[in-house]
Protein backbone atom coordinates (compact mmCIF):
# COMPACT_ATOMS: atom_id res chain seq x y z
CA UNK A 1 0.00 0.00 0.00
CA UNK A 2 0.96 3.62 -0.28
CA UNK A 3 2.05 5.69 2.72
CA UNK A 4 -0.98 7.86 1.94
CA UNK A 5 -3.22 5.09 3.34
CA UNK A 6 -1.87 5.42 6.88
CA UNK A 7 -0.37 8.89 7.17
CA UNK A 8 -0.84 12.53 6.29
CA UNK A 9 1.83 15.08 5.66
CA UNK A 10 2.65 18.80 5.37
CA UNK A 11 5.67 20.55 3.90
CA UNK A 12 7.30 23.65 5.33
CA UNK A 13 10.21 25.76 4.09
CA UNK A 14 13.04 27.82 5.57
CA UNK A 15 15.69 29.11 3.19
CA UNK A 16 17.04 26.16 1.20
CA UNK A 17 15.71 23.59 3.69
CA UNK A 18 12.42 21.73 3.39
CA UNK A 19 10.75 19.88 6.25
CA UNK A 20 8.11 17.25 5.67
CA UNK A 21 6.01 15.87 8.50
CA UNK A 22 4.60 12.35 8.29
CA UNK A 23 1.78 11.88 10.80
CA UNK A 24 0.06 8.55 11.44
CA UNK A 25 -3.73 8.73 11.12
CA UNK A 26 -3.92 6.09 13.86
CA UNK A 27 -1.41 5.88 16.69
CA UNK A 28 -1.17 2.12 16.19
CA UNK A 29 0.48 2.69 12.80
CA UNK A 30 3.32 4.77 14.23
CA UNK A 31 5.63 1.70 14.51
CA UNK A 32 5.13 1.12 10.76
CA UNK A 33 6.30 4.66 10.08
CA UNK A 34 9.28 4.21 12.38
CA UNK A 35 10.28 0.95 10.71
CA UNK A 36 9.65 1.79 7.07
CA UNK A 37 9.81 5.54 6.53
CA UNK A 38 13.52 5.64 7.19
CA UNK A 39 16.00 8.40 6.46
CA UNK A 40 17.63 6.22 3.79
CA UNK A 41 14.34 5.58 2.00
CA UNK A 42 13.30 9.22 2.07
CA UNK A 43 16.71 10.25 0.80
CA UNK A 44 16.47 7.73 -2.05
CA UNK A 45 12.90 8.78 -2.88
CA UNK A 46 13.97 12.41 -3.22
CA UNK A 47 17.34 11.69 -4.86
CA UNK A 48 16.41 13.92 -7.80
CA UNK A 49 15.30 16.77 -5.55
CA UNK A 50 17.41 16.88 -2.38
CA UNK A 51 21.09 17.72 -2.69
CA UNK A 52 21.97 17.79 1.02
CA UNK A 53 21.28 15.67 4.06
CA UNK A 54 18.05 14.18 5.30
CA UNK A 55 17.56 14.11 9.09
CA UNK A 56 14.63 12.36 10.78
CA UNK A 57 13.13 13.54 14.07
CA UNK A 58 10.75 11.23 15.95
CA UNK A 59 7.70 12.55 17.78
CA UNK A 60 6.01 9.66 19.61
CA UNK A 61 3.91 12.28 21.46
CA UNK A 62 1.88 12.87 18.30
CA UNK A 63 2.76 9.64 16.40
CA UNK A 64 4.69 11.57 13.78
CA UNK A 65 8.05 11.88 12.07
CA UNK A 66 9.63 15.09 10.84
CA UNK A 67 12.10 14.97 7.95
CA UNK A 68 14.43 17.90 7.50
CA UNK A 69 16.05 18.00 4.06
CA UNK A 70 18.82 20.49 3.32
CA UNK A 71 19.65 21.69 -0.20
CA UNK A 72 16.09 20.84 -1.25
CA UNK A 73 14.74 24.13 -2.58
CA UNK A 74 16.83 25.09 -5.60
CA UNK A 75 19.17 27.37 -3.65
CA UNK A 76 16.46 28.81 -1.40
CA UNK A 77 12.83 29.87 -1.59
CA UNK A 78 13.64 33.48 -2.37
CA UNK A 79 16.02 32.73 -5.26
CA UNK A 80 14.90 29.37 -6.69
CA UNK A 81 14.15 28.95 -10.42
CA UNK A 82 11.58 26.29 -9.58
CA UNK A 83 7.88 26.64 -10.30
CA UNK A 84 7.14 25.54 -6.73
CA UNK A 85 9.92 27.49 -5.05
CA UNK A 86 8.62 26.65 -1.55
CA UNK A 87 8.53 22.92 -2.29
CA UNK A 88 4.96 22.90 -0.97
CA UNK A 89 4.07 19.99 -3.24
CA UNK A 90 6.80 17.69 -1.89
CA UNK A 91 4.56 16.18 0.81
CA UNK A 92 2.35 14.64 -1.88
CA UNK A 93 5.38 12.96 -3.43
CA UNK A 94 6.38 11.43 -0.10
CA UNK A 95 2.88 9.98 0.46
CA UNK A 96 3.46 7.92 -2.70
CA UNK A 97 6.05 5.80 -0.83
CA UNK A 98 5.29 2.07 -0.81
CA UNK A 99 4.61 0.56 2.67
CA UNK A 100 4.38 -3.12 3.64
CA UNK A 101 1.23 -3.57 5.77
CA UNK A 102 1.73 -4.93 9.30
CA UNK A 103 1.24 -8.69 9.49
CA UNK A 104 -1.62 -8.53 12.01
CA UNK A 105 -3.11 -11.95 11.22
CA UNK A 106 0.17 -13.76 11.55
CA UNK A 107 0.85 -12.00 14.82
CA UNK A 108 -2.47 -13.16 16.28
CA UNK A 109 -1.86 -16.79 15.13
CA UNK A 110 1.47 -16.82 16.89
CA UNK B 1 -8.39 31.30 36.19
CA UNK B 2 -8.04 34.21 33.79
CA UNK B 3 -8.35 33.36 30.10
CA UNK B 4 -7.89 35.39 26.92
CA UNK B 5 -9.02 34.62 23.40
CA UNK B 6 -6.68 35.63 20.57
CA UNK B 7 -7.84 35.58 16.96
CA UNK B 8 -5.51 35.13 14.01
CA UNK B 9 -6.65 37.46 11.25
CA UNK B 10 -4.13 36.75 8.49
CA UNK B 11 -1.59 34.07 7.64
CA UNK B 12 0.22 36.11 5.02
CA UNK B 13 0.19 39.53 3.40
CA UNK B 14 -2.41 38.80 0.73
CA UNK B 15 -4.74 36.71 2.91
CA UNK B 16 -8.56 36.93 2.90
CA UNK B 17 -10.04 39.79 4.93
CA UNK B 18 -13.63 38.61 5.70
CA UNK B 19 -12.50 35.87 8.12
CA UNK B 20 -10.75 38.56 10.20
CA UNK B 21 -13.92 40.64 10.28
CA UNK B 22 -15.85 37.52 11.28
CA UNK B 23 -13.43 37.06 14.20
CA UNK B 24 -13.83 40.70 15.27
CA UNK B 25 -17.63 40.54 15.09
CA UNK B 26 -18.41 37.04 16.35
CA UNK B 27 -15.21 35.59 17.78
CA UNK B 28 -15.59 36.87 21.36
CA UNK B 29 -11.87 37.71 21.21
CA UNK B 30 -9.83 40.30 23.09
CA UNK B 31 -6.88 40.37 20.68
CA UNK B 32 -6.70 40.18 16.89
CA UNK B 33 -3.29 39.44 15.39
CA UNK B 34 -2.38 39.88 11.73
CA UNK B 35 0.82 38.11 10.62
CA UNK B 36 1.58 39.51 7.18
CA UNK B 37 5.34 39.65 6.80
CA UNK B 38 7.03 36.86 4.83
CA UNK B 39 10.77 36.20 4.81
CA UNK B 40 11.40 38.39 1.81
CA UNK B 41 8.52 40.88 2.13
CA UNK B 42 10.44 43.30 4.32
CA UNK B 43 13.22 43.56 1.70
CA UNK B 44 10.69 44.30 -1.06
CA UNK B 45 9.03 46.84 1.23
CA UNK B 46 12.42 48.46 1.87
CA UNK B 47 12.83 48.88 -1.91
CA UNK B 48 9.42 50.60 -2.01
CA UNK B 49 10.40 52.86 0.89
CA UNK B 50 13.61 53.92 -0.88
CA UNK B 51 11.44 55.17 -3.75
CA UNK B 52 8.85 56.82 -1.47
CA UNK B 53 9.72 57.49 2.21
CA UNK B 54 6.03 57.40 3.24
CA UNK B 55 5.53 53.88 1.90
CA UNK B 56 7.11 50.55 2.79
CA UNK B 57 4.26 49.05 4.82
CA UNK B 58 1.78 46.31 3.95
CA UNK B 59 -0.26 47.11 0.82
CA UNK B 60 -3.45 45.78 2.46
CA UNK B 61 -3.02 47.73 5.71
CA UNK B 62 -5.65 50.26 4.76
CA UNK B 63 -8.21 47.69 3.58
CA UNK B 64 -7.73 45.58 6.69
CA UNK B 65 -7.95 48.46 9.17
CA UNK B 66 -11.01 49.94 7.45
CA UNK B 67 -12.68 46.53 7.58
CA UNK B 68 -12.02 45.60 11.19
CA UNK B 69 -11.56 48.80 13.22
CA UNK B 70 -15.26 49.55 13.89
CA UNK B 71 -15.93 46.01 15.16
CA UNK B 72 -12.68 45.96 17.15
CA UNK B 73 -13.58 49.19 18.91
CA UNK B 74 -17.16 48.07 19.55
CA UNK B 75 -15.94 44.81 21.11
CA UNK B 76 -12.85 46.11 22.91
CA UNK B 77 -10.40 44.14 20.78
CA UNK B 78 -6.74 45.14 20.63
CA UNK B 79 -4.81 44.65 17.38
CA UNK B 80 -1.22 43.42 17.03
CA UNK B 81 0.33 43.22 13.57
CA UNK B 82 3.62 43.22 11.68
CA UNK B 83 2.01 45.10 8.78
CA UNK B 84 4.51 47.89 9.46
CA UNK B 85 6.97 45.91 7.28
CA UNK B 86 9.83 48.29 6.41
CA UNK B 87 8.09 51.36 7.83
CA UNK B 88 6.11 50.80 11.05
CA UNK B 89 5.99 54.54 11.78
CA UNK B 90 4.32 55.36 8.46
CA UNK B 91 1.95 52.41 8.94
CA UNK B 92 0.97 53.73 12.38
CA UNK B 93 0.40 57.22 10.95
CA UNK B 94 -1.73 55.77 8.16
CA UNK B 95 -3.73 53.80 10.73
CA UNK B 96 -4.14 57.00 12.75
CA UNK B 97 -5.64 58.72 9.67
CA UNK B 98 -7.99 55.80 9.06
CA UNK B 99 -9.09 55.70 12.71
CA UNK B 100 -9.72 59.45 12.71
CA UNK B 101 -11.71 59.22 9.48
CA UNK B 102 -13.92 56.60 11.16
CA UNK B 103 -14.45 58.88 14.15
CA UNK B 104 -12.21 56.72 16.34
CA UNK B 105 -9.66 59.35 17.30
CA UNK B 106 -9.37 58.12 20.90
CA UNK B 107 -7.60 54.92 19.79
CA UNK B 108 -4.01 54.65 21.01
CA UNK B 109 -1.72 53.51 18.23
CA UNK B 110 1.90 52.44 18.73
CA UNK B 111 4.70 51.55 16.34
CA UNK B 112 7.59 49.33 17.38
CA UNK B 113 10.79 50.49 15.72
CA UNK B 114 14.37 49.30 15.89
CA UNK B 115 14.18 46.07 13.89
CA UNK B 116 16.10 47.81 11.10
CA UNK B 117 19.71 46.88 11.95
CA UNK B 118 21.32 47.55 8.59
CA UNK B 119 23.93 49.82 10.11
CA UNK B 120 24.84 47.48 12.96
CA UNK B 121 25.16 44.58 10.51
CA UNK B 122 27.26 46.53 8.05
CA UNK B 123 29.77 47.85 10.55
CA UNK B 124 30.15 44.60 12.48
CA UNK B 125 30.64 42.69 9.22
CA UNK B 126 28.75 39.60 10.40
CA UNK B 127 29.14 36.32 8.48
CA UNK B 128 26.22 35.06 6.37
CA UNK B 129 24.87 31.66 7.42
CA UNK B 130 23.77 30.30 4.03
CA UNK B 131 26.95 30.92 2.02
CA UNK B 132 30.56 32.09 2.42
CA UNK B 133 30.76 35.82 2.78
CA UNK B 134 29.85 38.72 5.03
CA UNK B 135 27.18 41.39 4.96
CA UNK B 136 29.78 43.97 3.95
CA UNK B 137 30.77 41.88 0.93
CA UNK B 138 27.24 42.18 -0.49
CA UNK B 139 28.23 45.79 -1.25
CA UNK B 140 25.63 47.77 -3.16
CA UNK B 141 23.49 44.63 -3.64
CA UNK B 142 22.51 44.89 0.05
CA UNK B 143 18.93 46.18 0.52
CA UNK B 144 17.90 45.60 4.09
CA UNK B 145 18.73 43.92 7.40
CA UNK B 146 15.92 43.39 9.88
CA UNK B 147 16.20 41.59 13.18
CA UNK B 148 13.45 39.33 14.50
CA UNK B 149 12.29 41.14 17.64
CA UNK B 150 10.56 39.31 20.46
CA UNK B 151 7.37 39.82 22.46
CA UNK B 152 8.86 42.28 24.98
CA UNK B 153 8.36 45.63 23.24
CA UNK B 154 4.87 44.67 22.00
CA UNK B 155 3.77 43.62 25.49
CA UNK B 156 5.22 46.87 26.86
CA UNK B 157 3.24 48.92 24.32
CA UNK B 158 0.06 47.07 25.32
CA UNK B 159 0.93 47.79 28.96
CA UNK B 160 1.12 51.49 28.13
CA UNK B 161 -2.42 51.34 26.84
CA UNK B 162 -1.94 50.81 23.12
CA UNK B 163 -5.07 49.60 21.30
CA UNK B 164 -3.10 48.88 18.12
CA UNK B 165 0.55 47.82 18.00
CA UNK B 166 2.29 47.84 14.62
CA UNK B 167 5.70 46.23 14.19
CA UNK B 168 8.13 45.61 11.40
CA UNK B 169 10.16 42.40 11.59
CA UNK B 170 9.19 40.46 14.70
CA UNK B 171 9.09 36.74 15.23
CA UNK B 172 5.67 35.51 14.11
CA UNK B 173 4.84 33.58 17.32
CA UNK B 174 5.95 36.61 19.36
CA UNK B 175 3.02 38.62 17.95
CA UNK B 176 0.77 36.15 19.80
CA UNK B 177 3.02 35.62 22.82
CA UNK B 178 2.98 39.37 23.55
CA UNK B 179 -0.73 39.59 24.49
CA UNK B 180 -0.25 36.59 26.83
CA UNK B 181 2.78 38.19 28.50
CA UNK B 182 0.85 41.44 28.82
CA UNK B 183 -2.43 39.96 30.07
CA UNK B 184 -0.95 37.46 32.53
CA UNK B 185 2.28 39.20 33.50
CA UNK B 186 4.33 36.14 32.57
CA UNK B 187 7.98 36.63 33.61
CA UNK B 188 10.29 36.77 30.59
CA UNK B 189 12.42 34.00 32.10
CA UNK B 190 9.69 31.45 32.78
CA UNK B 191 10.89 29.29 29.90
CA UNK B 192 8.14 26.68 30.16
CA UNK B 193 5.35 29.26 30.04
CA UNK B 194 7.05 31.10 27.18
CA UNK B 195 7.55 27.74 25.43
CA UNK B 196 3.86 26.84 25.72
CA UNK B 197 2.91 30.38 24.63
CA UNK B 198 5.19 29.95 21.63
CA UNK B 199 3.41 26.70 20.75
CA UNK B 200 0.17 28.69 20.76
CA UNK B 201 1.64 31.44 18.60
CA UNK B 202 3.19 28.97 16.19
CA UNK B 203 -0.12 27.13 15.77
CA UNK B 204 -2.05 30.37 15.17
CA UNK B 205 0.39 32.34 13.00
CA UNK B 206 -0.65 30.86 9.64
CA UNK B 207 -4.35 31.53 10.28
CA UNK B 208 -6.37 29.18 8.03
CA UNK B 209 -3.63 26.54 7.97
CA UNK B 210 -4.90 25.19 11.30
CA UNK B 211 -8.63 25.42 10.55
CA UNK B 212 -8.52 23.18 7.49
CA UNK B 213 -6.65 25.25 4.91
CA UNK B 214 -3.60 23.65 3.20
CA UNK B 215 -5.00 20.32 4.45
CA UNK B 216 -7.79 18.94 2.29
CA UNK B 217 -6.85 15.87 0.22
CA UNK B 218 -10.04 14.16 -0.98
CA UNK B 219 -11.13 11.49 -0.26
CA UNK B 220 -8.60 10.94 2.55
CA UNK B 221 -8.87 14.31 4.23
CA UNK B 222 -12.07 16.22 3.54
CA UNK B 223 -12.75 19.69 4.92
CA UNK B 224 -16.19 21.33 4.77
CA UNK B 225 -16.82 24.74 3.23
CA UNK B 226 -13.30 25.95 2.36
CA UNK B 227 -14.70 28.97 0.54
CA UNK B 228 -15.91 30.25 3.94
CA UNK B 229 -12.88 29.03 5.90
CA UNK B 230 -12.95 30.41 9.43
CA UNK B 231 -9.72 31.67 11.00
CA UNK B 232 -8.53 30.30 14.34
CA UNK B 233 -8.93 31.46 17.90
CA UNK B 234 -6.50 30.50 20.65
CA UNK B 235 -8.11 30.32 24.08
CA UNK B 236 -5.19 30.70 26.48
CA UNK B 237 -5.33 30.58 30.26
CA UNK B 238 -2.98 32.14 32.76
CA UNK B 239 -1.21 28.80 33.32
CA UNK B 240 -0.64 28.36 29.58
CA UNK B 241 -3.49 25.89 28.96
CA UNK B 242 -4.58 26.24 25.38
CA UNK B 243 -7.60 25.32 23.25
CA UNK B 244 -7.60 26.02 19.51
CA UNK B 245 -11.05 26.72 18.09
CA UNK B 246 -12.86 28.93 15.54
CA UNK B 247 -16.10 30.87 15.12
CA UNK B 248 -19.13 28.55 15.22
CA UNK B 249 -20.67 27.99 11.77
CA UNK B 250 -17.64 29.27 9.87
CA UNK B 251 -16.14 26.97 7.23
CA UNK B 252 -13.30 24.53 7.82
CA UNK B 253 -12.52 22.31 10.80
CA UNK B 254 -10.21 22.29 13.80
CA UNK B 255 -9.19 18.71 14.49
CA UNK B 256 -6.26 16.89 16.11
CA UNK B 257 -5.00 16.25 12.58
CA UNK B 258 -5.06 19.86 11.42
CA UNK B 259 -3.29 20.85 14.66
CA UNK B 260 -0.58 18.18 14.33
CA UNK B 261 0.20 19.23 10.76
CA UNK B 262 0.55 22.85 11.78
CA UNK B 263 2.60 21.97 14.87
CA UNK B 264 5.39 20.66 12.63
CA UNK B 265 5.01 23.25 9.86
CA UNK B 266 8.39 24.89 9.18
CA UNK B 267 9.90 23.17 12.23
CA UNK B 268 13.31 21.51 12.16
CA UNK B 269 14.50 20.02 15.46
CA UNK B 270 11.23 19.89 17.47
CA UNK B 271 13.14 20.07 20.77
CA UNK B 272 14.76 23.36 19.76
CA UNK B 273 12.40 25.81 18.06
CA UNK B 274 14.53 28.91 18.43
CA UNK B 275 12.74 32.17 19.16
CA UNK B 276 13.94 35.60 20.33
CA UNK B 277 12.38 35.03 23.78
CA UNK B 278 12.80 31.30 24.36
CA UNK B 279 13.99 28.04 22.84
CA UNK B 280 10.70 26.18 22.62
CA UNK B 281 10.41 22.40 22.89
CA UNK B 282 7.51 20.73 21.02
CA UNK B 283 8.57 17.15 21.81
CA UNK B 284 6.14 16.70 24.72
CA UNK B 285 3.16 18.47 23.18
CA UNK B 286 -0.13 16.60 23.48
CA UNK B 287 -3.05 17.17 21.12
CA UNK B 288 -6.60 16.12 22.16
CA UNK B 289 -9.99 16.82 20.66
CA UNK B 290 -12.24 18.05 23.48
CA UNK B 291 -15.29 19.08 21.45
CA UNK B 292 -16.42 19.99 17.97
CA UNK B 293 -13.74 22.26 16.51
CA UNK B 294 -12.05 22.40 19.91
CA UNK B 295 -8.57 20.93 20.35
CA UNK B 296 -6.61 21.12 23.60
CA UNK B 297 -2.86 21.58 23.21
CA UNK B 298 -0.67 20.97 26.26
CA UNK B 299 2.91 20.13 27.13
CA UNK B 300 4.81 22.91 25.35
CA UNK B 301 8.06 23.57 27.20
CA UNK B 302 11.11 25.73 26.82
CA UNK B 303 14.70 26.42 27.71
CA UNK B 304 16.60 29.68 27.84
CA UNK B 305 16.52 32.20 25.00
CA UNK B 306 19.48 32.37 22.59
CA UNK B 307 22.31 34.90 23.01
CA UNK B 308 21.91 36.03 19.40
CA UNK B 309 18.95 37.18 17.34
CA UNK B 310 18.29 36.15 13.75
CA UNK B 311 18.52 38.88 11.13
CA UNK B 312 16.99 38.63 7.65
CA UNK B 313 19.28 40.28 5.14
CA UNK B 314 17.68 41.24 1.84
CA UNK B 315 19.90 41.60 -1.22
CA UNK B 316 19.77 41.60 -5.02
CA UNK B 317 20.87 38.07 -5.80
CA UNK B 318 20.55 37.76 -9.58
CA UNK B 319 18.03 38.03 -12.41
CA UNK B 320 15.60 35.36 -13.58
CA UNK B 321 14.32 35.11 -17.14
CA UNK B 322 11.50 32.73 -18.00
CA UNK B 323 9.39 31.64 -20.95
CA UNK B 324 6.43 29.27 -21.33
CA UNK B 325 4.39 27.87 -24.21
CA UNK B 326 1.72 25.14 -24.44
CA UNK B 327 1.11 22.10 -26.68
CA UNK B 328 -2.02 19.93 -26.65
CA UNK B 329 -3.68 16.93 -28.24
CA UNK B 330 -2.05 13.83 -29.74
CA UNK B 331 1.74 14.04 -29.57
CA UNK B 332 1.73 17.00 -27.18
CA UNK B 333 4.42 15.44 -25.00
CA UNK B 334 6.76 14.80 -27.96
CA UNK B 335 6.31 18.32 -29.28
CA UNK B 336 6.90 19.76 -25.81
CA UNK B 337 10.12 17.79 -25.47
CA UNK B 338 11.22 18.87 -28.95
CA UNK B 339 10.51 22.49 -28.03
CA UNK B 340 12.72 22.19 -24.94
CA UNK B 341 15.56 20.71 -27.03
CA UNK B 342 15.28 23.53 -29.54
CA UNK B 343 15.44 26.22 -26.86
CA UNK B 344 18.34 24.46 -25.14
CA UNK B 345 20.31 24.45 -28.40
CA UNK B 346 19.34 28.02 -29.27
CA UNK B 347 20.52 29.37 -25.91
CA UNK B 348 23.85 27.59 -26.50
CA UNK B 349 24.17 28.82 -30.11
CA UNK B 350 23.45 32.40 -29.14
CA UNK B 351 25.83 32.32 -26.16
CA UNK B 352 23.43 33.10 -23.32
CA UNK B 353 25.32 33.80 -20.10
CA UNK B 354 23.38 31.95 -17.41
CA UNK B 355 24.64 30.35 -14.20
CA UNK B 356 21.68 27.98 -13.92
CA UNK B 357 18.97 26.80 -16.36
CA UNK B 358 15.83 24.68 -16.01
CA UNK B 359 14.03 22.96 -18.88
CA UNK B 360 10.76 21.31 -17.91
CA UNK B 361 7.22 20.44 -18.87
CA UNK B 362 4.46 21.67 -16.59
CA UNK B 363 2.03 18.78 -16.23
CA UNK B 364 4.86 16.26 -16.50
CA UNK B 365 8.04 16.91 -14.55
CA UNK B 366 8.22 20.55 -13.42
CA UNK B 367 7.53 20.05 -9.72
CA UNK B 368 9.57 17.01 -8.70
CA UNK B 369 11.92 16.37 -11.63
CA UNK B 370 12.21 13.54 -14.13
CA UNK B 371 12.89 10.75 -11.65
CA UNK B 372 9.75 10.94 -9.50
CA UNK B 373 7.48 11.59 -12.48
CA UNK B 374 8.84 8.85 -14.76
CA UNK B 375 5.87 6.50 -14.13
CA UNK B 376 3.20 9.05 -15.05
CA UNK B 377 0.97 8.53 -18.08
CA UNK B 378 0.91 10.85 -21.08
CA UNK B 379 -1.07 14.06 -20.45
CA UNK B 380 -3.49 15.70 -22.91
CA UNK B 381 -1.58 18.96 -22.74
CA UNK B 382 1.85 20.11 -21.63
CA UNK B 383 3.35 23.49 -20.93
CA UNK B 384 6.99 24.08 -21.79
CA UNK B 385 8.87 26.07 -19.17
CA UNK B 386 12.43 27.37 -19.46
CA UNK B 387 13.91 29.44 -16.63
CA UNK B 388 17.44 30.70 -16.10
CA UNK B 389 19.52 32.76 -13.72
CA UNK B 390 21.61 35.58 -15.16
CA UNK B 391 23.74 38.44 -13.92
CA UNK B 392 21.75 41.19 -15.58
CA UNK B 393 18.27 41.94 -16.88
CA UNK B 394 19.32 42.05 -20.55
CA UNK B 395 20.44 38.41 -20.49
CA UNK B 396 17.35 37.38 -18.53
CA UNK B 397 15.06 38.89 -21.17
CA UNK B 398 16.68 36.73 -23.86
CA UNK B 399 15.42 33.50 -22.26
CA UNK B 400 11.72 34.34 -22.59
CA UNK B 401 12.30 35.79 -26.04
CA UNK B 402 13.84 32.54 -27.21
CA UNK B 403 10.84 30.53 -25.96
CA UNK B 404 8.48 32.97 -27.68
CA UNK B 405 10.21 32.43 -31.04
CA UNK B 406 8.87 28.86 -30.90
CA UNK B 407 5.58 30.31 -32.23
CA UNK B 408 6.97 30.58 -35.75
CA UNK B 409 10.17 28.54 -35.46
CA UNK B 410 9.28 25.62 -33.21
CA UNK B 411 7.08 22.50 -33.28
CA UNK B 412 3.53 22.63 -34.62
CA UNK B 413 0.68 24.29 -32.78
CA UNK B 414 2.41 25.93 -29.83
CA UNK B 415 0.14 28.43 -28.10
CA UNK B 416 -0.15 30.79 -25.15
CA UNK B 417 3.46 31.91 -24.95
CA UNK B 418 4.38 33.94 -21.89
CA UNK B 419 7.64 35.55 -20.87
CA UNK B 420 9.02 37.41 -17.89
CA UNK B 421 12.28 38.79 -16.57
CA UNK B 422 12.85 40.17 -13.09
CA UNK B 423 15.46 40.90 -10.50
CA UNK B 424 15.61 38.49 -7.60
CA UNK B 425 15.52 39.95 -4.10
CA UNK B 426 16.76 37.09 -1.98
CA UNK B 427 17.08 36.73 1.76
CA UNK B 428 19.97 35.38 3.80
CA UNK B 429 20.46 35.21 7.56
CA UNK B 430 23.01 36.45 10.04
CA UNK B 431 23.08 36.19 13.83
CA UNK B 432 23.28 39.47 15.72
CA UNK B 433 24.41 39.74 19.35
CA UNK B 434 21.21 40.50 21.24
CA UNK B 435 22.49 43.72 22.81
CA UNK B 436 22.91 45.33 19.37
CA UNK B 437 19.14 45.36 18.84
CA UNK B 438 17.50 48.29 20.65
CA UNK B 439 13.76 48.37 19.93
CA UNK B 440 11.61 51.26 21.06
CA UNK B 441 7.95 52.31 21.10
CA UNK B 442 6.51 55.34 19.27
CA UNK B 443 2.96 56.44 20.03
CA UNK B 444 1.26 58.26 17.17
CA UNK B 445 -0.88 61.00 18.65
CA UNK B 446 -4.48 61.63 17.61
Amino acid sequence: MKLREIAHSRTGDKGNTSNISVIAYLEQDYPLLLAQVTTARVKAHFAGVVQGEVVRYELPNIAALNFVMTGALGGGVTRSLALDAHGKSLSSALLDLEIEPAADNQASIE
Amino acid sequence: MRTIRIGSGAGYSGDRIEPALELAEKGDIQYLVFECLGERTVALAQQARMKNPDSGYDPLLEDRMLAVLPACVANGIKIVTNMGAANPTAAAQKTREIANSLGLSSLKIAAIVGDDVLEACNTSDLPIMEFDGTVKQLGNRLLSANVYLGAGPIAEALGKGADIVITGRASDPALFLAPMVHAFGWPMNDWNLLGQGTVAGHLLECAGQITGGYFSDPPYKDVPDLARLGFPIGEVAEDGSLVITKVADSGGAVTARTCKEQLLYEVHDPTRYIQPDVTADFSHVKVEEVGKDRVRISGGRGTSRPATLKVSVGYIDSYIGEGQISYAGPGALARGRLALEIVRERLKLTGLAASELRFELIGVDSLHGAELSSQASEPYEVRVRVAGRTENLREAVRIGNEVETLYTNGPAAGGGAFKSARDVVAVASVLLPRELATPSIQFVQG
